[in-house]
């Protein structure tokens, strides 16, 4: 089966089967990551730019593997040596870049609804690698695949996701993706932090009380705490949300014997996430990242045009 | 010149008239209304059967972005795209460049409109100097040198005490403060209404709270200084609520919404439309029907657009980046008149929101066709189909969430002063 989308936005955008297809061509291209000589010439000749307008280190450097390993050439473009910090529109970046002739752009950006903007004004590919509080295809991806390898299937399973929703892409990205293949979603968080209308994106539940959510849960995720980002009038300190809405060994007890705990990071210790249970043995972080390199694989591989690789 | 407009259907609020008939203008007055009424000696006829006639209609509400910003729209291109949208007559809000907050702004607003404008102009000065809010503009001089009300469009009077004063000081000086009324505070960095269109396009939102908490406060201060007050661009169902009740208690409040707040939602902000925003933004179905709701009962007083120009490379930016406003003249007309179509008003109703409603809050001497009134008419083709296209608009700026959007109901002969000045 082909891969339609010239783009890869959010996966609220994709369908089951293609994010089934994307997910099987990842586990395919992961064993390129262990060889000893990690390169393929799959995308040899093409040229992927990497334009980020917002700090990343894991998805760029993750992004930018993916692609090498790939054999394509990269470049990497950051807002701070670029000439964005000269007032450069997005429109004009992306004109001057597209002139340069890449195939696929990956984008940051901190503005919801960037890459739609973008994809509409380029010839070339475009993937989204964060954009606002809306979504981050590529870490809801690396997710389900992480969850996959340990379940075989994510129909049915039990996942919680708690934090800051409202201002999370990742959040959003997992929902429409673990909906759609068939997992139960429960969200938990300071009602400062809750969308209105969450609920409605998939089917989801939202939880008042964070055990609500991680009792009996196959999955936890937690997601990071942004008070930076997120402004002073939403929590009275991080040691009460700690208290409240942290993961500790506690309440990771009410959850399945053997589940998972997950975190998109870069991980505040002690706020969201205790360090026994990041440093755990239930804790997936790491190879959370590691899949990162595959799914990210398998997306430019895509809409690059590739249809090899389904099960 | 004379003119007879023969056989259209005169609907005039005013006078509460709804008839077939003629009516003759002389001297760019009012000269005659009745049915079979002679030409004069050589008298230009339009021929206006099945033709609705209205009194020019009066736009309280638009941003004609001169002095200072005519890159976006000046005076004359501003006052094209009125006569070509049936408006005779339009008020224009004091956030040019500079604020329009003294008389010499003000006479140049004036003096130009007289020389250049195709309708009538009526200038809004503003209400604190710079519409900084920090202390009062010189109201009884900008009255003087022709502004027909006071308000900081754009931006609210955040501080309640100067709120008050403001009320009290203009009521004296016989000005109408129009209140741009928004909670800032609650507003934050939202760039969208709040509600699930922002959850699932990851916007910042703008709680409707945002709005109705600043609208109560200022319908207090009202009724508290017992000053008349008009509300600008209301959107919420909650305004709605809360104007109604004071206008049940005899609190001297009037209102005006625009026509993308009865005829959009917030849904058509989806696909980062930067032309569906606007302050107050697009909201939700049970806000629509409120605002049709309080047209149809008179808690809402006057239709007027916002009217927003602004230029492509302020809209054509990210989402958060775009500039708040849309062009409105142009599209006000077949949006409003779709109103009746639907059954939520009758004509008369609609265009008294149109024309004499707003003539009466801001006390001039338009939004009639009384013998002896000056000849600003309207005639309309009701049944006239047509599609929003960027590249017709008389408007320098083209941001309209409405392009491409099939609409009915067009001004053919837009008359001010008995001269014609749009003829489609």
């Amino acid at each position: 089966m082909p891969f339609k989308h010239k783009d890869i936005i959010g996966l609220q955008d994709l369908t089951r089967e293609e994010i089934e297809l994307l997910l099987n061509t990842a586990e395919n291209l992961k064993e390129i990551n262990e060889r000893d000589i990690k390169k393929v010439p799959t995308l040899r000749g093409k040229t992927v730019v990497n334009l980020f307008y917002e700090a990343s280190t894991r998805t760029r450097t993750s992004f930018e593997i993916a692609a090498k390993r790939l054999s394509a050439d990269t470049i990497n473009i950051t807002a701070s040596t670029s000439s964005v910090t000269k007032g450069e529109t997005l429109s004009d970046t992306a004109r001057n870049v597209l002139a340069m002739k890449p195939d696929i752009i990956v984008m940051r950006h901190a503005i919801s609804g960037a890459h739609h903007y973008l994809a509409q004004r380029v010839s070339c590919s475009v993937i989204n690698a964060g954009d606002g509080a809306h979504e981050h295809p590529s870490q809801g991806l690396l997710d389900m695949l992480t969850m996959r390898q340990k379940f075989g299937s994510l129909e049915g399973l039990k996942v919680a996701i708690v934090g800051d929703i409202t201002h999370s892409r990742v959040a959003r990205s997992n929902i429409y993706g673990l909906t759609k293949m068939g997992a139960n979603v429960f969200l938990a968080g300071p009602p400062t932090m809750m969308p209105p209308g969450i609920e409605r994106l998939g089917n989801v539940t939202v939880c008042n009380d964070m055990r609500e959510a991680v009792a009996d849960a196959d999955v936890v995720m937690m997601l990071r705490i942004q008070l930076e980002r997120q402004g002073k009038t939403l929590l009275p300190t991080l040691k009460e949300y700690s208290r409240y809405f942290g993961l500790n060994n506690h309440v990771l007890q009410l959850a399945k014997k053997d589940a998972m705990v997950m975190h998109p990071g870069p991980i505040n210790r002690g706020v969201e996430l205790c360090s026994h249970v990041a440093d755990g043995d239930q804790s997936h972080i790491l190879k959370q990242v590691e899949n990162g390199v595959a799914v990210r694989m398998s997306m430019l591989y895509h809409v690059s045009g590739g249809e090899l690789a389904t099960e | 010149m004379n003119l007879l407009i023969k056989g259209g259907r005169v609907v005039d609020p005013s006078q509460n008239i709804d008839d077939s008939m003629d009516l003759l203008v002389e001297d760019g007055r009012i000269k005659e209304m009745g049915k079979g009424l002679k030409a004069p000696a050589g008298a230009e006829i339009i021929d206006a059967a099945g033709l609705l006639v209205t009194p020019g209609f009066i736009d309280m509400h638009v941003h004609l972005r001169d002095p200072g910003l005519e890159y976006k729209e000046d005076i004359v291109t501003g006052t094209r795209a009125a006569a070509a949208g049936g408006f005779t007559s339009v008020a224009c809000m004091p956030n040019t460049k500079p604020v329009n907050d003294n008389k010499a702004i003000t006479s140049y607003i004036v003096n130009k409109a007289r020389n250049e404008a195709l309708v009538n102009v009526f200038p809004v000065g503003s209400i604190t100097q710079g519409s900084k809010g920090e202390s009062l503009a010189e109201m009884g001089e900008l009255k003087e040198s022709g502004c027909v009300a006071v308000s900081d469009d754009g931006r609210p009077v955040g501080n309640g005490e100067l709120m008050r004063r403001a009320l009290e000081y203009a009521k004296g000086m016989g000005i109408m403060v129009i209140a741009h009324s928004e909670e800032l505070a609650l507003v934050g960095e939202g760039v969208m209404n709040e509600g699930f269109t922002s959850t699932e396009l990851g916007l910042k939102g703008i709680p409707w709270a945002a709005e109705d908490v600043a609208v109560a406060r200022d319908v207090y201060l009202a009724e508290f200084t017992g000053s008349p007050l008009h509300i600008a661009h209301i959107s919420t169902s909650g305004s709605v609520r809360i104007i109604r009740n004071a206008k049940a208690r005899g609190v001297k409040v009037t209102c005006e919404t625009a026509p993308h707040y009865f005829s959009l939602t917030d849904d058509a902000v989806r696909g980062y439309n930067t032309n569906a925003k606007m302050n107050p933004p697009l909201r939700e179905a049970a806000d629509v029907a409120a605002i049709k709701a309080g047209l149809a009962d008179g808690t809402i007083d006057a239709i007027a657009t916002d009217h927003a120009p602004h230029h492509l490379d302020e809209k054509d930016v990210e989402f958060n980046l775009a500039l708040n406003g849309i062009v409105g003249l142009e599209t006000s007309l077949p949006l409003s008149l779709q109103l009746v179509a639907d059954g939520v008003v009758d004509l008369k109703t609609l265009l008294e929101k149109m024309t004499c409603n707003p003539a009466q809050i801001l006390g001039i001497d338009r939004g009639t066709l009384q013998v002896g009134a000056a000849a600003d008419i309207t005639v309309i083709d009701p049944a006239r189909e047509w599609v929003v296209a960027a590249e017709q608009l008389a408007s320098k700026s083209k941001n309209s969430p409405f392009i491409g959007r099939k609409m009915k109901g067009a001004a053919v002969y837009t008359i001010v002063g008995g001269k014609v000045v749009f003829k489609r």
